[in-house]
């Protein structure tokens, strides 16, 4: 028997009450009337980037779609550096310095506080509210501690939806192979597996969506608590994907950003990004158990490719962290993983330096036996993912060893191979996923 | 002479009758309290069981390492555990009543300062299990973190927390059952206090390359940065 899709967007299921919006920020949206375009960037202490930000979204507004009605909002979680006044200073009057032309319609920008004690749905909610009360057909989300933006990000983000009437549109980066390694050996071949779209970006933080689907998300009551558990990007794309919305990616370009000065540790990282994808499948069981396989998402944009710094890996400490976790972790590891998995993983433990291999079956294995227990909550849930790390470590060990001297190509066909295990071992997800709690 | 005898004796045994005829039914009484509460007690069991099943304690246990202690200790799964507790500790109140309903003057006290010892029982019964449970998670999330810091010796620092957390929740259960209180006190702080300094000074010589290593890293990030470019999301 089919199970009612939770995350399905009915207009009747009335959500949570609204956030009630400042006067200030109704007043400006009043002003600014219907727009075609609303670009949204959140900002909380960004004052050395979100200028440039704020140019590029501006430039490539004007130089790409001169004749749309479009708004640039920005929501800030209350900075202390700044931000705002930076936001305020950084509005382009005459844009013949930059493109030899004008725009053809005023350009809006609008600047708004939002609920930081909510997370990345106090923002989202704001943009939505917004989009709804606009009429705004495509509203793309944009990050404001980019260095590499360009106006064409803007094109490439809206165009799919202005032009192609897509629905959603995730992002493709041009990354150096050592780059994203959690994305690319966990997040996106799991992913796609499961939701059977080959989207190589699942969390990614530039986004784009119709004003159609902003105000189905609006008005969806349980889908505003999934995108407080799973993030912005990764809940209006499974929601995109669960209701049959229609969805593309479209390429970018290298994705360089300010790193902060407190960068959250690995163990954050992976734990809210995995604890994400985690959350996701179990909220989703019933959108994604029946199917079979994976399609190719139609993609925008011209991939190319420049040279990017190179990036120096410590395979010693990868190495010893997995070795560590095999050696100290036996008890948890045992109580989570499938007796045959925990003793072939005893045994990656026992492999010299050089040979050392983590086979992609194995390791899909292991994600999967995870993932069942997370959702039969087998151990409390951050202990069972921080278990998964060091195990993450052996992996990504493995994955530099195989690649150090693989071109692009060959990195992607060795990705597109791990892709492939996680999809014929679906059946074994379903199977371990349903093992009664 | 013979009379006096015969009648004493006559006496001693009407008075012996009397006795006889006043606890017979007190014995009954007594049995029939044992009997109901018998029945009780493995009722309660049978609801304890159901009731834990239903709030799946099985698997909270499991989750937060309780049953694994258990298992390693050889003793039942924590839903038996606690059913078996149930019907041991209502069999028991039924048992202390029957005795009471006796009538037996000496006993009364004795069995009014057990059942009101009872309750400290259980709530000593109570701060071990919650204690034992807070001593598994924080011990687990203490490997967890070691592992994942890449330190040495986690499980030594796991074993650590968890002896800590136990000790003193004995010393809280024993306190709350008021067993030699002063003794268990004076003994706690000693170890602790122990404990806490062997710790602090074996920290201090073993660590002292590490904790180097997390000063620079927390003061110079840029060095720590050096280590490690490749990015996870």
């Amino acid at each position: 028997m089919m199970k009612a899709n939770p995350i399905a967007i009915e207009p009747g299921v009335p959500g949570p009450e609204p956030a009630e919006l400042p006067d200030d920020f109704l007043r400006q949206l009043t002003a600014a009337g219907e727009v075609d375009i609303l670009l949204f960037v959140p900002s909380l202490n960004n004052r050395d980037t979100i200028g440039h930000v704020m140019n590029a979204l501006q430039l490539g507004l004007v130089k790409y779609f001169p004749r749309e009605r479009t708004a640039v909002l920005n929501a800030d979680g209350g900075s202390h550096d700044g931000t705002p006044q930076v936001v305020r200073d950084s509005i382009i009057t005459d844009f013949r310095a930059f493109l030899a032309a004008n725009p053809l319609r005023t350009m809006h920008r609008i600047t708004a506080a939002y609920d930081n004690s909510k997370g990345s749905w106090g923002a989202l909610e704001l943009l939505l509210s917004a989009a709804e009360l606009m009429r705004a057909k495509a509203c793309a989300v944009v990050s404001p501690d980019l260095l590499s933006i360009a106006p064409e990000w803007v094109e490439s983000l809206v165009r799919p939806i202005r032009r192609q009437e897509f629905d959603f549109v995730a992002p493709i980066y041009h990354r150096h192979k050592y780059e994203g390694l959690l994305i690319k050996n966990l997040v996106a071949p799991v992913f796609r597996a499961a939701y059977g779209f080959r989207i190589r970006e699942p969390m990614g933080s530039e986004f784009a969506f119709s004003g159609q689907l902003a105000s189905r998300l609006l008005e969806s009551g349980g889908w505003q608590q999934r995108c407080c558990e799973v993030g912005p990007a990764l809940g209006v794309m499974a929601a995109a994907i669960a209701n049959d919305y229609r969805t593309c990616q479209s390429f970018l370009g290298p994705r360089i950003y300010q790193s902060r000065r407190q960068e959250p540790d690995l163990v954050q990282v992976f734990q809210d990004s995995v604890g994400a994808l985690f959350q996701g499948l179990e909220a989703d069981h019933a959108c994604w158990a029946n199917r079979d396989g994976s399609s190719q998402v139609p993609t925008f944009g011209f991939e190319y490719s420049v040279a990017l710094q190179p990036v120096r890996v410590s395979r010693k400490r990868l190495l010893q962290g997995f070795r560590l976790g095999v050696e100290e972790l036996g008890a948890i590891l045992e109580a989570i993983l499938a007796p045959d998995t925990w003793r072939a993983v005893q045994d990656l433990g026992k492999l010299s330096d050089g040979g050392f291999h983590f086979p992609d079956e194995l390791w899909v294995r292991v994600v999967y036996e995870f993932a069942a227990s997370y959702h039969r909550s087998v151990l409390a849930r951050d202990h069972l993912l921080q278990a998964l790390l060091p195990l993450y470590r052996g992996k990504v060990f493995s994955f530099v060893m195989e690649t150090e001297r693989a071109t692009t190509a060959e990195v992607e066909n060795r990705l597109e191979e791990l892709c492939l295990a996680c999809e014929r071992l679906k059946p074994y997800l379903v199977e371990r996923w349903s093992q009664e709690k | 002479m013979a009379d006096t005898i015969m009648n004493s004796l006559k006496e001693m045994l009407n008075h012996l009758a009397a006795a006889v005829e006043q606890f017979l039914p007190r014995l009954l009484v007594m049995l029939m309290i044992i009997i109901v509460g018998w029945l009780i007690a493995i009722l309660s069991k049978t609801i304890a069981r159901r009731a834990l099943a239903l709030a799946k304690f099985d698997a909270l246990s499991e989750s937060a390492g309780t049953a694994q202690l258990l298992r390693n200790a050889a003793l039942p799964a924590p839903r038996d555990l606690v059913a078996s507790l149930t019907f041991w500790v209502v069999w028991i109140v039924f048992l202390l009543l029957g005795i009471d309903a006796l009538g037996v003057v000496s006993l009364r006290d004795q069995i009014s300062q057990v059942l009101l010892f009872l309750p400290q029982i259980f709530v000593a019964v109570l701060i071990l299990f919650v204690g034992f449970l807070l001593a598994n998670f924080l011990a687990r999330a203490a490997l967890l973190a070691a592992v994942n810091a890449n330190l040495p010796f986690a499980r030594l620092l796991a074993g650590s927390v968890r002896f800590l957390v136990v000790l003193l929740t004995v010393s809280m259960a024993l306190e709350q059952i008021a067993l030699a209180h002063r003794t268990v006190l004076i003994a706690f702080t000693i170890l602790f206090g122990a404990v806490m300094l062997g710790l602090a000074i074996a920290f201090g010589i073993a660590s002292q390359h590490l904790a180097r290593q997390v000063l620079q890293k927390s003061f110079s990030p840029g060095e720590a940065e050096k280590e490690e470019e490749i990015t996870h999301l």
